[in-house]
């Protein structure tokens, strides 16, 4: 009836797993609780989980990140803790637990992580900066989010409902077969994985046909800021990417589910090809990680430089470039695996070369800094942190993409500071940087300076202390993922790690406090004129934050800088420009679809994993039949009416007082 | 709606791919061009097959698996042209650089791979031969 | 959110203009390149990007298929066991039924129903005559032994060639779903789009089995 789920799915006998589980079941029972009693779930329905606006999602999104980012970083205090104290010693996690600890937090922090806050800031900020009112397919946009959602919801179950994989957080083969895992674990890692991985195929669709055929008139390609150049190479490498990973994981799951052979030790299977198949995927991710943070930090420079971006056209060129090239650099993750001398050479060379746009990028911020009027918000803060600690990971990366140094250093802990050093160098700053450029932009007040600049020093201190030791272990011969060691020279080098850890915690706590002090000040923090930080770019050229139809009159855009060429305008002829004429707007409707069908898809999901036949079909024939609704509808649509354009729009101008800009578009 | 009401505006110049008319084409030119697609792909995939079955002399033995590649590849570019109207003028730019952009990635993919894994097993000696030596 | 229920709206988000009805010069700009376009043309481009990437994963499969072609571990080879007048039948069928949905999109641009529902019907037994023969081959060599748990080269023809012809399946689904629809609802401009959308995939998918069926059937049969 229940497939293989019983009683003993619940890990009674494991304290750790169930005293967590608890308490974030009581946490959550909480929340909705709280919101129930104060009457906002007819608001939340309303407002937020069938809304299809591309800022509401885009805020969703990032909430998940969030969120996800505490689990993530918890499971990495008990990793760092774990290898303090297991100096011969078991330490306080046995190995089948700390190897689901490891593999959760990279799962957990690649795909629920690092992807949702990228995707939500792309989602938040686009089409506000190409002056436009949505993207191409709102109701699309609604799906993707929830089946990540739904992703991120499975491999939590799996804390309490059965176990996580143990392989790693990317799954090889043959130890996650069915023979050598014959638990649940990679189950859950594959199916959460496939449905968010449809969400962000249709996210990669949804962005590039946004960037490249919707714009403001005026917008040429050439006008874009930078930011929707680098989200529209970040999609293009989502749309050619993650098919691969799709067809890698079907593979995984047809070996595992109906015994077929593409990766097992019998019958002529070849787990190489699963490794060069999912690197082919996985370099052009970190890409996609790391492209939109290259796009924030653009705009944050350019905006706290006073100064138009250096070099507009070569930085256009350097993304498009590192999209092309990140598809011919894939086999540097597995130089050790045979492939012998010539090829580990060609990609060696490859992987060196990439590295020249990124460099290119790196000159262009530092000159558009030189000269400028420098404004050391916690913005630019975060970008200037950025610049120093990506160059060091981005240099040890290089020197990884050599062979013969790869020999020794791959898979040890040089490797693990590498990454990091990139990831949270990068993508983590660039998302931070990020969230607290926008934040007034998507909630009308801004984020607390002084807690903000404390959580950077904070975070950046310590990732120095937790992973500079990291180099100098694997240099020293640690080997990544070690639940316990022998060797004395380590021990004081992970002693350092695990503070380093601590000083980051400190840094979150920091942040936490930053978010509840900033909603309780916010009045003293209001943003009334949708511009706080002098922008540029066209998603300050409205209110904040903006009205659901974004610009009550598409913007006419007349050069780069739009906003700013709008404003200097509006200063040079010591005027504000004529009220537009305004008519009436369509916007899409709100739509439950992505909901539901993320709603069956957990409960497909679910089913599948615990092997529960007739649920899985139930739910695969639900979400087809929320599908087929959707379609069937006749009313996609609402108009909003130009007399309440005009009074949002009105009010909107009024409170900008001396920044007044000509918006109209009419010829 | 008759073809009029499709016409493009100068300012607009893209197509949606697979429009079945372009600019100035009338309806009976588009069936006509489906007519022309679907007898260049019968020819293709006939030669295809006598190639491959036949044993025929026409061809230089060795040679077949690429000219089978050709053939293919030939066919596939007469589906695009005649059946989904990609085309080279400037209302397809759009249409032509994504499809540029998905064959790169394709050939990179199953070049890349073909390669990789033919060196890596020559180096390395496939786990059911390792396991036959141990018996 | 206030509430803006009003009438239907025209099916224009973007206020981009209306398919078939006079631009909206009040918000295009003489000199816009990259201005604002008609909702089939999103429409059109995104499935257009969406088909590109359902390429991607299938040339990640044919990359296994490559890969694994010599790996029989003792069993059939494709030369025993494929049979290639099915696969000159199938691809027979295939290409008819692209040229018959290539008739039927016509026939929704010019909203004749004869020709639309007709040619959709061709196109939909030809769909289902090339579904027949190849789940009769599918069963055929799992009957002789040769299922896809056999050996890895099985396993990536299986799901190679399977996977395609999940793909026809859910066409010949979508493909009921769109005469039902214009059944229902008339030539209407989102159904219209959706039209557009499966003539695509539709010739996509016999692009695809023109792949299949070269480096699959004939290099797998040729010596």
């Amino acid at each position: 009836m229940l497939g293989k789920l019983s009683w003993a799915a619940i890990p009674f006998d494991q304290p750790i797993p169930l005293a967590s589980g608890a308490v974030v079941g009581l946490v959550i029972i909480g929340v909705l609780a709280w919101i129930t009693l104060k009457g906002w779930l007819p608001y939340l329905w309303q407002g937020w989980i069938t809304s299809v606006d591309h800022k509401r999602i885009g805020i969703m999104y990032m909430l998940l990140a969030l969120v996800m980012l505490l689990r993530g970083f918890t499971d990495a205090i008990m990793m760092r803790s774990q290898q303090a104290l297991a100096f011969h010693s078991g330490g306080y996690l046995p190995p089948e637990h700390y190897d689901q600890i490891f593999s959760a937090h990279g799962t957990l922090m690649i795909f629920f992580v690092a992807m949702p806050f990228v995707i939500g800031l792309m989602n938040l900020v686009m089409p506000l900066q190409l002056g436009i009112r949505d993207v191409a397919f709102p109701t699309l946009n609604s799906v993707s989010f929830w089946l990540t959602a739904t992703g991120a919801l499975l491999v939590n179950v799996s804390l309490v409902v059965g176990e996580f994989a143990r392989t790693g957080w990317l799954p090889f083969p043959p130890l996650s077969e069915i023979t050598y895992s014959p638990g649940v674990g990679v189950d859950y890692y594959l199916w959460s994985l496939q449905i968010s991985g449809v969400g962000t195929v249709l996210t990669g669709v949804n962005f590039v046909t946004t960037v490249l055929k919707i714009h403001a008139p005026g917008m040429t390609y050439l006008r874009m800021p930078v930011f929707c150049w680098t989200t529209l190479a970040a999609n293009l490498l989502i749309v050619a990417a993650f098919p691969i990973l799709t067809a890698t994981l079907a593979m995984l799951l047809l070996d595992r589910y109906l015994g077929f052979h593409f990766f097992t030790n019998e019958a002529g299977g070849n787990m190489m090809m699963f490794m060069n198949l999912i690197w082919a995927w996985g370099h052009p991710e970190v890409y996609i990680l790391i492209l939109p943070a290259f796009g924030v930090f653009s705009e944050v420079i350019s905006t706290f430089s006073g100064k138009p971006l250096f070099g507009y056209r070569s930085m256009v060129m350097a993304t498009m470039a590192i999209c092309l090239l990140s598809f011919t650099v894939w086999l540097h993750h597995f130089f050790t695996m045979g492939a012998g001398a010539d090829v580990n050479a060609i990609f060696g060379i490859t992987s060196a070369i990439i590295a020249v746009p990124t460099g290119v990028k790196i000159f262009n911020w530092l000159f558009t800094m030189y000269g400028g009027r420098l404004v050391y918000s916690q913005s630019l803060l975060w970008s200037i942190g950025f610049m120093v600690t990506f160059v060091i990971g981005g240099m040890t990366g290089v020197l990884l993409a050599v062979p013969p140094a790869d020999f020794v250093l791959h898979n040890s802990l040089f490797l693990v500071a590498h990454f990091h050093n990139v990831i949270i160098g990068g993508v983590l700053f660039g998302a931070f940087a990020g969230y607290t450029f926008w934040f007034p932009k998507a909630f009308g007040f801004r984020l607390h300076e002084g807690l903000g600049k404390a959580a950077f020093w904070c975070w950046i201190i310590g990732f120095y202390v937790a992973f500079m030791p990291l180099y100098v272990l694997g240099l020293m011969g640690m080997t990544r993922r070690m639940q316990h060691y022998d060797v004395p020279a380590w021990h004081p080098w992970l002693l350092v790690a695990a503070c380093g850890a601590v000083i980051i915690l400190a840094g979150i706590i920091l942040q936490i406090a930053q978010l509840v002090v900033s909603i309780r000040r916010r009045e003293e923090l209001r943003d009334r004129t949708g511009d706080p930080w002098n922008g540029r770019s066209l998603e300050w050229a409205t209110s904040s934050p903006p009205p659901p139809f974004n610009f009550a009159v598409l913007p006419r855009v007349e050069g780069r800088d739009a906003y700013w060429t709008m404003k200097q305008r509006a200063r040079q002829q010591t005027k504000p420009g004529a009220e537009p004429s305004y008519t009436d707007i369509e916007m899409p409707r709100n739509s439950a679809t992505g909901f539901i069908c993320a709603f069956f898809a957990t409960f497909l999901g679910f089913a599948l994993i615990w092997h529960i036949w007739w649920m899985a079909i139930v739910a695969a024939v639900g979400a087809y039949a929320t599908f087929v609704v959707f379609a069937w509808r006749d009313r996609t649509e609402y108009i909003i009416p130009a007399e309440e354009v005009a009074r949002i729009d009105r009010a909107n101008r009024s409170a900008r007082g001396e920044a007044f800009l000509p918006m109209e578009a009419t010829p | 709606m008759s073809n009029s009401e499709w016409e493009r505006d100068p300012l607009y110049p893209d197509s949606a791919p697979g429009e079945e008319t372009f600019l100035g084409q009338d309806d009976a030119e588009a069936v006509g061009s489906y007519f022309i697609g679907l007898g260049l792909a019968t020819l293709l995939t006939i030669v295809s097959f006598f190639i491959a079955i036949s044993g025929t002399t026409l061809v230089w033995g060795p040679s077949i698996p690429v000219a089978l590649l050709v053939l293919a590849i030939a066919q596939m570019g007469v589906h695009l042209v005649f059946f989904l109207n990609i085309t080279t003028g400037p209302d397809n730019v759009n249409n032509v650089m994504a499809l540029a952009f998905g064959v790169l990635i394709v050939l990179l993919l199953l070049a890349g791979s073909l390669w990789i894994m033919a060196n890596m097993n020559h180096n390395m000696m496939p786990m059911d031969q390792i396991m036959q030596m141990q018996r | 959110m206030s509430a803006f229920e009003a009438a239907a709206g025209r099916g224009d988000l973007q206020r981009v203009g209306h398919d078939g009805e006079p631009w909206e010069h009040r918000y295009t700009a003489h000199h816009a390149a990259g201005g604002l376009l008609s909702k089939r043309i999103v429409v059109g481009y995104g499935f257009w990007i969406f088909l590109l990437s359902d390429i991607i994963m299938f040339s990640a499969f044919f990359a296994t298929y490559a890969v694994l072609v010599g790996a029989t571990a003792g069993g059939p080879s494709g030369r025993e066991l494929f049979n290639l007048n099915n696969v000159a039948i199938e691809t027979a069928c295939l290409l008819l039924s692209s040229f018959t949905c290539g008739i039927a999109s016509i026939g929704a641009r010019m909203q004749r129903g004869t020709w639309f529902y007709g040619a959709m019907t061709a196109t939909g037994i030809l769909g289902a005559a090339f579904l027949f023969i190849e789940v009769h081959e599918f069963m055929g060599m799992v009957a002789r032994g040769a299922g896809p748990t056999r050996s890895a080269f099985l396993s990536a023809f299986f799901t190679l060639v399977g996977c395609h012809g999940l793909h026809v399946t859910a066409g010949m689904l979508w493909l009921l779903t769109m005469m039902a629809q214009v059944f229902a609802k008339g030539y209407r401009a989102d159904i219209l789009r959706r039209v557009l959308c499966f003539g695509l995939f539709w010739h996509t998918l016999d692009i695809i089995w023109v792949a299949i069926f070269t480096v699959v059937y004939l290099m797998g049969v040729w010596q």
